[in-house]
C-alpha cells in the first residue's frame, strides 16, 4: 500500500511538474527558445509573492493578484528588449543569452535575499499539510491535490485560448511560420511578446506553488529548469498535454526512486527520462533502417 | 591582370605561430623564476583555458552548446581519485583520468549527439546531473562530502606545486596543439559545415554525427584533464563543486568575450577571465552577476567576441585554421 500511495502523490506531483513545464513548451513551441532562465523565473515569482505577502499581510493566494501580471509583465520586457534580438541571430544566442540571465536572476536573488531557504509554507496555515486520508495508507494532500487541479485547469485554459480565440489562432500560426503569418496580417512581434509573458506568468504560478509545497533558495532555479525540460520531452515536445504525462512519469518515478532509497529520488527520474530517450532513439533509428522486419534481416 | 591564390600561412601568422611557441618554452621555465603565488596563478590560467579552448571546439566550430560539461570537468577528478586510491601513481592517474572521462562521453554521446541545439544543451545538462548524483552516492570518495587527494601529501609544497604547473602546461599545449590540427583536417573542415546547415552538409557527404562524436569525445578528455589538473592544485574534491553549473558558465564567458569560433579567441577569453577574477573575484554575488550580465551582452551585440571583432577589422589570423582567397598583382 505504500507503494501505491507513493504512485497517487507521484500523479499528484506531476501536475506540479506540468504547470512547470507547460510554460518552457509554450515559448518553444511558438518561438523555438529553450528558455534556460525559466526554473530561475520561477523562483523569482516565488520570493515576489513572498515579498508581497509579507508587505501587506495577505495570504501568498491573493498575492498572485499582482504577481502573475507582474510576471507576465517581466516576460513582455524580456521578449522585447532580449529574446527579441537574439532570435534573430540563429539558435546559439537565444541560448547563450538566456543561460546568462539565469546567473543573473540567481545572483541578484542571492544577494538581495541571501542564501536562506524560504518557505510559504507557513503562509498557508493548514492547507500545508491536512490530507484525506483514503484509505489505510493512501493519503492525499490537500495542497497537492490543489496544484493538480490548478496544473490541470491552466493547461485546459491554455488550450483553449490556442484552439478557440484569434489570439491562439495568431499563436499557432506565427509558431507553424512567422513570415508567412505576417503576410496574412498577424504582428508576430506581438504574438511572441505575448507567449513569452503567458510563458512567464505559468512559471512564476509555479515557483509560488514550489514554494508552498517546500522550500526554495535563490539557487533553486535550475533544478527546476531540468525538471521542466524532462517533463516537456517525456510527453513529448511540442505538445501541451503532454506535459501533464510527462509530469505524471517524472513524479511517480522521483517518488518510486524516494521510497526504494531517498539519496535515489531524483536521480531516479533522471534514470527514467534518459531511459525513455534511448527507447525513442533507438525507435526512430529503426524506423529509419525501414523498421524492426528489416533491421533483424527478416524482410529484404 | 590579377589572380588569385587560396593560403593559410601568410607572413603574420608564421610569425605568431613561432611567437606563440616561444612563449610556450619561456613558460616552461617559469617556475625557476617567479614565486609560488605566481605559479599558482599561472596553474589556474591554463585550466581556464583548456576548459575555453575545450567548449569553444564544441560550440564554436561544431554548433553544439553543452551545458552539461561540469560532467567531464568532474568525473576527470573523480577517476583522478578512485585511480590514485587504488595505487596507480598519482600524476598518472590525472593522465589515464581524462581518458575515462572521454571514455565514459562515448556511451553519452549516444544519448545527446542526436538532439538538437536547445534541447542538446539541457540534455547534457540532465547528464551531467545523473553522474554527479551517481557521485554522490559513492561513500568510497566521502559521498557529497568529499574527500581529498592524498597522495600528494608524497611530495613536498613546492615540489607539488612546479609538478601541477608542468603538468598543467603540458596538457594545455598537447589539447590546443591536437585541437588546432583537428580544425585544420578535414573533419575540422566539415565542422562549421554541419554548425551552420546540417542538412546542406549532409547533402554533400559530411558524415554529420560522426564529425560531432570525435569533437564531443575530444572535448570530454579535455574537460576531464581540466577537472583532474584542478583536483591536483586544490586537493580537495567536492562532488557539489567538481559538477557546479559554473564551470560551464566560466566556459561561456571565456569564450564569449574571446570570440565564439575563433580560435584564438578562447585564449584571449581565458586570458580576461582570468584577470577578472583575479581583481573582482573577491566581490562575490556582484562579480557573479557581472559575469551572466557580459555573456548576455557579448551574446547580443558583440558576437564574435573581442577577438573575432579585431579579425572582422583587420583581417588578422595568427593561427590559421581556415584558408583565405588573396590576390595577386602580376602586371
Amino acid at each position: 500500500m505504500i507503494w501505491l500511495n507513493q504512485v497517487v502523490t507521484g500523479v499528484l506531483l506531476g501536475g506540479y511538474y506540468a504547470l512547470l513545464a507547460s510554460g518552457l513548451s509554450l515559448m518553444f513551441g511558438v518561438m523555438r527558445i529553450i528558455n534556460l532562465a525559466h526554473g530561475d523565473l520561477a523562483i523569482l515569482g516565488a520570493f515576489f509573492t513572498f515579498l508581497v505577502a509579507d508587505r501587506t499581510g495577505w495570504s501568498p493566494f491573493a498575492a498572485l493578484i499582482v504577481v502573475l501580471p507582474a510576471m507576465a509583465g517581466i516576460g513582455w520586457i524580456l521578449q522585447r528588449t532580449m529574446f527579441e534580438r537574439s532570435l534573430r541571430s540563429g539558435v546559439l544566442v537565444p541560448l547563450l543569452t538566456t543561460f546568462g540571465l539565469a546567473i543573473v536572476i540567481e545572483n541578484l536573488l542571492f544577494e538581495k535575499y541571501g542564501a536562506d531557504t524560504r518557505s510559504l509554507g507557513p503562509q498557508i496555515g493548514n492547507l500545508a499539510f491536512d490530507s484525506w486520508q483514503i484509505t489505510g495508507q493512501i493519503f492525499i494532500g490537500h495542497l497537492s491535490a490543489l496544484i493538480f487541479v490548478v496544473a490541470v485547469g491552466v493547461l485546459g485554459v491554455l488550450h483553449l485560448i490556442l484552439r478557440r480565440t484569434p489570439v491562439g489562432r495568431a499563436l499557432r500560426a506565427t509558431a507553424e511560420d512567422a513570415d508567412t503569418a505576417e503576410l496574412v496580417g498577424v504582428n508576430s512581434r506581438a504574438v511572441y511578446a505575448v507567449a513569452a509573458g503567458i510563458s512567464v506568468a505559468i512559471a512564476g504560478l509555479a515557483g509560488v506553488f514550489l514554494a508552498m509545497r517546500s522550500s526554495y533558495d535563490p539557487y533553486s532555479g535550475p533544478l527546476q529548469l531540468i525538471f521542466a525540460f524532462e517533463a516537456v520531452v517525456i510527453g513529448g515536445i511540442g505538445s501541451l498535454w503532454g506535459t501533464l504525462a510527462g509530469g505524471i512519469v517524472l513524479g511517480v518515478a522521483q517518488n518510486i526512486g524516494a521510497q526504494l532509497n531517498p539519496e535515489w529520488q531524483i536521480l531516479a527520474g533522471h534514470v527514467v527520462f534518459l531511459a525513455i530517450l534511448g527507447a525513442r532513439l533507438v525507435l526512430t533509428a529503426i524506423g529509419d533502417r525501414g523498421g524492426l522486419a528489416v533491421v533483424l534481416g527478416r524482410e529484404a | 591582370m590579377s589572380s588569385y591564390r587560396v593560403e593559410r600561412w601568410d607572413r603574420v601568422s608564421v610569425a605568431a605561430t613561432a611567437a606563440l611557441c616561444a612563449v610556450v618554452v619561456a613558460l616552461a621555465f617559469v617556475p625557476l623564476v617567479i614565486g609560488a603565488n605566481g605559479v599558482d596563478k599561472l596553474t589556474t590560467l591554463l585550466v581556464y583555458l583548456i576548459l575555453a579552448v575545450m567548449w569553444n571546439a564544441l560550440a564554436g566550430y561544431a554548433g553544439l552548446v553543452s551545458v552539461g560539461q561540469q560532467a567531464f570537468f568532474g568525473l576527470g577528478a573523480y577517476f583522478a581519485i578512485q585511480l590514485s586510491n587504488h595505487g596507480v601513481g598519482v600524476y598518472l592517474s590525472l593522465l589515464l583520468a581524462s581518458l575515462l572521462a572521454g571514455l565514459v562521453s562515448v556511451p553519452t554521446s549516444l544519448f545527446v549527439l542526436r538532439l538538437r541545439a536547445g534541447v542538446f544543451a539541457i540534455g547534457t545538462w540532465v547528464v551531467a546531473e545523473a553522474f554527479h548524483l551517481l557521485v554522490n552516492l559513492d561513500h568510497s570518495v566521502g559521498g557529497v562530502t568529499g574527500t581529498s587527494l592524498t597522495a600528494l601529501n608524497a611530495f613536498s609544497a613546492g615540489d607539488r606545486r612546479d609538478y601541477n604547473y608542468w603538468a598543467t602546461l603540458g596538457a594545455a599545449v598537447v589539447l590546443l596543439a591536437l585541437t588546432f590540427s583537428l580544425l585544420r583536417s578535414r573533419t575540422g573542415a566539415s565542422l562549421p559545415a554541419i554548425r551552420d546547415d546540417e542538412d546542406a552538409a549532409a547533402s554533400v557527404g559530411v558524415r554529420v554525427l560522426a564529425t560531432r562524436w570525435v569533437v564531443y569525445v575530444f572535448a570530454a578528455i579535455g574537460c576531464g584533464a581540466a577537472g583532474a589538473l584542478w583536483l591536483a592544485t586544490s586537493i580537495t574534491f567536492q562532488p557539489n563543486s567538481y559538477f557546479s553549473v559554473q564551470w560551464t558558465a566560466y566556459m561561456i564567458f571565456m569564450v564569449l568575450v574571446g570570440g565564439l569560433g575563433t580560435f584564438e579567441g578562447p585564449i584571449v577569453g581565458a586570458i580576461v577571465f582570468f584577470l577578472i577574477q583575479d581583481r573582482f573575484g573577491d566581490q562575490g554575488v556582484w562579480y557573479l552577476v557581472g559575469l551572466g550580465g557580459a555573456a548576455i551582452f557579448f551574446a547580443l551585440f558583440l558576437g564574435r567576441g573581442v577577438w573575432g571583432s579585431v579579425v572582422d577589422r583587420f583581417g588578422l589570423k595568427l593561427l590559421p585554421v581556415g584558408y583565405r582567397l588573396r590576390r595577386d598583382e602580376r602586371t
